[in-house]
């Protein structure tokens, strides 16, 4: 019987839940819109615009949650990012699942209670949660109050350059998506880090 | 090269004068049509009587000095018979030019087809309903018509400048009393479907949802019944919007699509959801995400079949 840990409170898990299904349709919406076409589509225009939007509202209410108790529970202490020797770290880690997983190596930096996620994860979610998602979350409230905008940047349209960045910083955070459910696979077996995140258990391996 | 110099000269001096004599004669005329009260002798009386201008007969003197007939006389289009006052009643019988008797025919404004405008404009739904008695003049204001999309102003001016055209008989009464018993309809309610629609209403020109779009017309004159409106959003949110062949059909020229982006004349003066597009990042986007599910489905792989042989 393998170790449990409990690292996913029920207000964490809540938040996940949320997120995970309306960035689903953010993200489906956001790619019908960029390339609506009156030959292929994938949501109505319509409907994708008004399901864009309410789903960002939801996703910014539940993300000023996240913060809430980010900065209210001892959660915050997986983000706090130690700087020394930061680069042998990510390249112990890097090394790791590009090499020792195949060799089945013991993990550089397993699962702790004080520590949940390795350098490289520590890094990219700090980077997701707090510079991507408040860039996605300020463009997108523009984008919804285009009045806000100013008409002209340097000779180019304030509103294409907020929607530019708007795009192109979800694009990031699907990348991310794509990266962070493939990883979810590589815990004690296929599927238990999908059961932790739903029981809050982490299963150590 | 004198004779040709001094005939140059000779013109010049006579348009001059024409304009001068004309802007003289007008003055006359707008001494009163040019106020909004204007006053007169009243020879019966011995009195100067005020009187208020019918707002139907009023001219916007400044508008007309930039207007496209700016340089004409008054009675060019009107009967001499005019300048004599009190007008006399017979006057308001008078047939009024339309914009093909003076546009049709000429090889000067042959590009801009009048004939097809004309056609168009027969097919219009306001014509079909009102026969006659819907003519250019019911939106184009020949004492103050400004071209907007010909010239450099931006394209929300252009959209304020053609929008109000319509709007001037749709939310007056009086205007549209002209031509209809009923009462004009709420804009804002008849287009509440429509998403954002201050920034629809400031952004995209009526006839770009009413009219169907003509090729051979810079702007189309064939204004559809409500029922053939366009509704559907995708067909200007994307790609190949509808407005690259109406609104922005004469600044598709200066696109700079060979930089990178689709639909950059939308692009230079705003921005619409599914009609502009990045190229480079399109490009980019495409190769990063291939090669991140490349990566993984290897790395997948790999980590199936290297563990089984363990």
């Amino acid at each position: 019987m393998s170790e449990k840990l409990f690292l996913y409170p029920t207000w964490l898990r809540v938040w996940h839940a949320l997120n995970a299904i309306f960035f689903l349709v953010l993200l489906i919406t956001g790619i019908s819109m960029q390339y609506s076409n009156p030959n292929w589509i994938l949501v109505p225009f319509d409907l994708a615009v008004a399901s864009h939007n309410v789903s960002g509202i939801i996703i910014l209410i539940s993300y000023l949650f996240y913060l809430f108790f980010f900065f209210t529970t001892s959660n915050r202490r997986h983000y706090n990012i130690v700087f020394k020797e930061l680069g042998k770290r990510l390249a112990m880690q890097i090394r790791y699942y590009v090499f020792g997983v195949f060799k089945n190596e013991e993990a550089p930096y397993p699962t702790s209670w004080n520590m949940k996620f390795n350098p490289l994860q520590q890094i990219t979610y700090v980077g997701v949660m707090f510079v991507l998602y408040p860039v996605l979350i300020i463009t997108g409230i523009a984008l919804l109050f285009p009045e806000l905008i100013i008409d002209n940047f340097f000779g180019i349209g304030g509103t294409l350059l907020t929607a530019l960045l708007h795009a192109s910083t979800g694009f990031l955070v699907s990348m991310f998506l794509i990266i962070h459910l493939y990883f979810a696979t590589m815990g004690a077996t296929f599927f238990a880090n999908f059961k932790s995140i739903i029981t809050g258990y982490h299963e150590v391996h | 090269m004198a004779k040709i110099y001094k005939t140059s000269c000779f013109l010049i001096v006579l348009l001059t004068l024409c304009i001068y004599g004309n802007a003289q004669q007008n003055q006359q005329c707008l001494k009163c049509h040019g106020q909004v009260f204007y006053q007169y002798d009243n020879e019966w009386t011995g009195k100067v009587d005020k009187r208020p201008m019918n707002p139907f007969y009023h001219i916007d003197s400044v508008k007309m000095h930039i207007s496209v007939h700016k340089e004409f006389s008054c009675t060019d289009c009107h009967r001499p018979d005019y300048e004599t006052f009190p007008h006399s009643g017979e006057l308001r019988m008078e047939e009024k030019y339309a914009c093909i008797d003076c546009h049709g025919g000429d090889d000067n404004f042959a590009k801009y087809n009048f004939e097809g405008i004309e056609q168009a404009f027969m097919e219009s739904v306001h014509f079909k309903a009102n026969d006659d008695k819907f003519n250019c003049w019911m939106c184009h204001d020949p004492h103050g018509y400004q071209l907007a999309l010909r010239g450099q102003e931006s394209i929300k001016d252009v959209v304020s400048l053609s929008n109000q055209m319509c709007l001037d008989c749709h939310t007056n009464k009086f205007k549209f009393g002209l031509i209809s018993d009923e009462m004009p309809k709420d804009i804002a309610e008849t287009h509440n479907w429509l998403p954002n629609q201050p920034n629809h209403f400031e952004n995209v020109r009526c006839i770009d949802c009413h009219t169907q779009v003509q090729s051979d017309l810079l702007v189309s004159h064939k204004i559809l019944p409500k029922e053939e409106a366009l509704k559907n959003c995708v067909k200007c949110h994307s790609a190949n919007s509808v407005l690259m062949e109406s609104l922005y059909s004469h600044r598709v020229k200066e696109s700079r699509e060979e930089s990178g982006f689709i639909n950059a004349a939308i692009l230079n003066e705003g921005y619409m959801i599914g009609a502009n597009r990045n190229l480079a990042l399109n490009y980019v986007s495409v190769i990063l995400f291939g090669m991140l599910l490349i990566g993984l489905l290897i790395h997948f792989i790999l980590r199936l079949t290297i563990k089984n042989k363990k």
